[in-house]
């Protein structure tokens, strides 16, 4: 069975470029880069080049680059390095449980939390984080781009906003990296975090951009690493595989791979839009290339996930609860569908290599799918 | 698949007979959602409904079987079908039986529709129940298991002929030992684990302190429902909280001095009288039901000699079944029965078969 896998903001599969570079990073180049004999300095010098990487793909200094374990962590970083008891924070309702959870903690730890929720059509409205600012915001966090919906928030009003209060700001851009062109000094945000394997990178790693004096206390202690911004044996192969990573996501943004991936996401769109009782949401705001959530009235999208998994098409419709059942995707619900609307709704998310073929085959099973799972007569029941 | 041993051995099963198969694990009840209310626990506790525990089993059996698996998420379901009404039944002094609602509105009707909706022709379930086609009578037909001693029937009596039709009970025929042995065999790790037992969704089966958590949350106060205790002879004994706290049959806490045993006899959800009495005194001759179900039969048209079972550990008694109008059955046992108790289900067997059910007014 052809299987296509059109679950990008998931995950990515490492491409082959980047396996290479890791691999001898295992094995031969195993030092550790602290060691200071040969072994280390192999290793420190692939750590290295990788931070040269990441701070052209920020467009920041090296050592405002910090490698991590991944977007969790740095959203982590982020809120409970910097909010403290008594502090404000302004983020929104939308953003990644790794942020919202973050921030309902430190809530329950003394400090203030707003959460701005978005307009219908998925964006918030830089104005509405201008009037919840407070004497004591200490930071806003807001993404660049959702996970679900693809929509790109306006950053770099918020920055602007942010400088203006005093505020720091981070963005979590682990969906915007490598979709959309990044700069951090445009944001003007003191924090950004990016996560690997969602740019065809390994699993496990990630990285931050923490602007100099941001005095944002580190999550992990120990060691000196990553100038005492976070400790831990640094990954160096997965820190490698970042590098390179984020190398061809640079030049993919560059040569119009990315509005290949665009024009394909805008056939997937059209095509499915044919299929009577279907919606984009997030449609009218500017969103990431690679991502439509597509309501489909009538259905029950945690059924028509699981059929077209059996017909060899990988999609995602909500977010994943504890016992990796769906639950209604927060994003849908606070952009105002209700819960049968939201339950309704699929992602589709392309990956950077997808085909037009990718893409024809899955125009052949979701409509054929949908008009399945709409034909069902409910089951005949019982009496009570 | 729960991720019990029962379920867990019917994929074993029907993935070594070649067919194409899919486990689905249906997540009803969130177990951390009361916790903190009442003195209810944080801690997970296994054996209970869609424990992580459970969920990991079930999905390591699926590896292990090599089919696909996926967890579907039925709460908001359960909860409007199932957790509500058992709510609704206790508060109005019934004793409600949770699993009979979820076999009907989420096991094979929900479940069934998934199934469909991914392609699947039928469910096969881990009940200890037999179903088979009776081309004479052109129906199907639900008999008791060949391990008594886990017969489901008796929760099973809600099932539609389109729902039996679809459905597959693999473990009918077989014994409890038989299915560990049979779990053994296939190589699944959790043939030891022990059955689970009390309701799913009520931690630790205290459903007081389930009642009052679940009300805390939806921020409702428990009905007003405090009345008079009295005798069967009408004499005032005393007055009482509120009558959830009573079941018929019951012999503790009723709270009233008495030189010999008293059981509640009747409950009253209008006046909220309880009335009390003796042990002879529960003993009763006849048994309305209502919202029937027929499978045997199309419809109860002439009296029939049946054996009805009236709670889960009850042994079947005989009576005489006849139709009383309304959408209503009589019973009338030969033998008076202890302990009739509204909320539950009476079960009519002939035989092995059950004839159908209902539930006791």
């Amino acid at each position: 069975m052809r299987r296509v896998y059109m679950d990008a903001n998931a995950t990515t599969p490492l491409l082959p470029e980047v396996f290479e570079a890791m691999r001898p990073y295992w094995i031969e180049h195993f030092g550790n880069a602290s060691s200071i004999y040969l072994q280390g300095q192999q290793a420190r010098k692939a750590v290295d080049r990788a931070r040269e990487t990441l701070a052209a793909f920020f467009n920041c200094h090296e050592a405002e680059v910090v490698f991590n374990s991944g977007g969790t962590e740095g959203d982590n970083t982020a809120i409970f390095g910097l909010v403290r008891p008594g502090d404000h924070l302004i983020t929104t309702s939308i953003e990644h449980s790794a942020v919202l959870r973050a921030a309902e903690r430190v809530a329950e730890r003394g400090a203030e939390v707003t959460f701005i929720p978005p307009q219908p059509d998925g964006l918030i409205d830089p104005e509405t984080i201008r009037g919840a600012l407070k004497p004591n915001t200490r930071l806003i966090s807001v993404m660049l781009a959702n996970n679900e919906t693809g929509v790109l928030q306006p950053v770099e009003e918020i920055g602007q906003i942010a400088l203006e209060a005093g505020a720091c700001f981070h963005i979590d851009a682990v969906q915007g990296a490598g979709k959309v062109p990044f700069d951090v000094s445009r944001y003007s945000c003191h924090l950004l975090s990016i996560s690997a394997h969602k740019v065809h990178g390994p699993k496990g790693v990630g990285a931050m951009y923490v602007r100099r004096g941001t005095p944002v206390d580190p999550l992990m202690v120990g060691g000196s690493h990553e100038r005492r911004r976070r400790a831990g044996t640094e990954n160096v192969p997965g820190i490698v595989g970042l590098g390179k990573a984020a190398e061809l996501a640079m030049e993919s943004l560059a040569d119009g791979a990315i509005d290949r991936v665009a024009a394909l996401r805008d056939r997937l769109e059209a095509g499915i839009l044919a299929i009577p009782g279907t919606g984009i949401n997030g449609a009218g705001a500017p969103r990431a290339a690679n991502t439509t959530n597509i309501r489909f009235d009538q259905v029950e999208g945690e059924a028509l996930v699981i059929a077209l998994d059996l017909k060899g098409v990988a999609v995602s419709g909500g977010s994943a609860c504890h016992s990796g059942s769906t639950e209604p995707s927060h994003v849908l619900m606070a952009m105002g569908l209700d819960k049968s609307a939201a339950r309704a709704s699929l992602r589709f998310s392309l990956l950077k290599t997808a085909t037009e073929a990718d893409v024809e085959h899955v125009l052949r099973i979701v409509p054929e799918a949908v008009e399945h799972l709409r034909a069902l007569a409910p089951v005949a029941l019982g009496s009570f | 698949m729960s991720g019990g041993v029962d379920s867990s051995t019917v994929a074993a099963i029907l993935a070594h007979q070649g067919g194409s198969v899919v486990g689905l694990t249906l997540q009803l009840w969130d177990q951390t959602r009361l916790a903190g209310r009442h003195g209810i626990s944080d801690a997970p506790m296994a054996g209970r409904c869609c424990s992580l525990d459970d969920v990991y089993d079930a999905r390591r059996v699926a590896e292990h079987l090599g089919i696909p698996y996926y967890v579907v998420n039925q709460e908001d379901r359960f909860e409007r079908d199932v957790v509500r009404p058992f709510v609704s039944e206790y508060l109005a002094g019934r004793t409600p039986i949770p699993c009979s609602l979820c076999n009907n509105h989420i096991k094979f009707d929900q479940l069934l529709r998934t199934a469909r909706s991914i392609g699947a022709g039928r469910i096969a379930t881990g009940h200890y129940a037999v179903n088979e086609y009776d081309p004479a009578r052109d129906r199907w037909i639900l008999k008791r298991p060949a391990d008594l001693a886990k017969d489901q029937t008796y929760f099973l009596f809600g099932l539609t002929q389109e729902q039996l039709a679809h459905t597959l009970f693999p473990l009918g025929g077989l014994t409890k030992p038989e299915v560990r042995a049979l779990a053994r065999h296939h190589g699944l790790r959790l043939a030891d684990k022990p059955d689970s037992q009390e309701i799913c969704f009520i931690p630790g089966g205290d459903y007081k302190r389930f009642l009052a958590a679940y009300l805390e949350e939806q921020g409702e106060l428990f009905p007003e429902t405090a009345g008079e205790l009295v005798a069967s002879s009408g004499e005032l004994l005393g007055r009482h909280d509120g009558i959830f706290n009573f079941t018929v049959g019951q012999r503790k806490g009723l709270g009233v001095p008495s030189p010999s045993p008293l059981y509640v006899l009747n409950i009253d959800s209008v006046s909220h009288r309880v009335t009390v009495g003796a042990d002879a005194e529960l003993a009763t001759r006849t048994l309305r039901a209502r919202r029937l179900n027929w499978i045997s039969i199309p419809e109860l048209t002439t009296p029939m000699r049946v054996r009805v079972k009236i709670r889960h550990r009850h042994e079947p008694a005989w009576a005489t079944l006849e139709s009383a109008g309304l959408g209503e059955a009589l019973a009338t046992f030969d033998e008076p029965q202890r302990a009739v108790t509204p909320g539950q289900s009476a079960v009519f067997y002939n035989g092995d078969e059950v004839v159908g059910g209902g539930w006791i007014i």
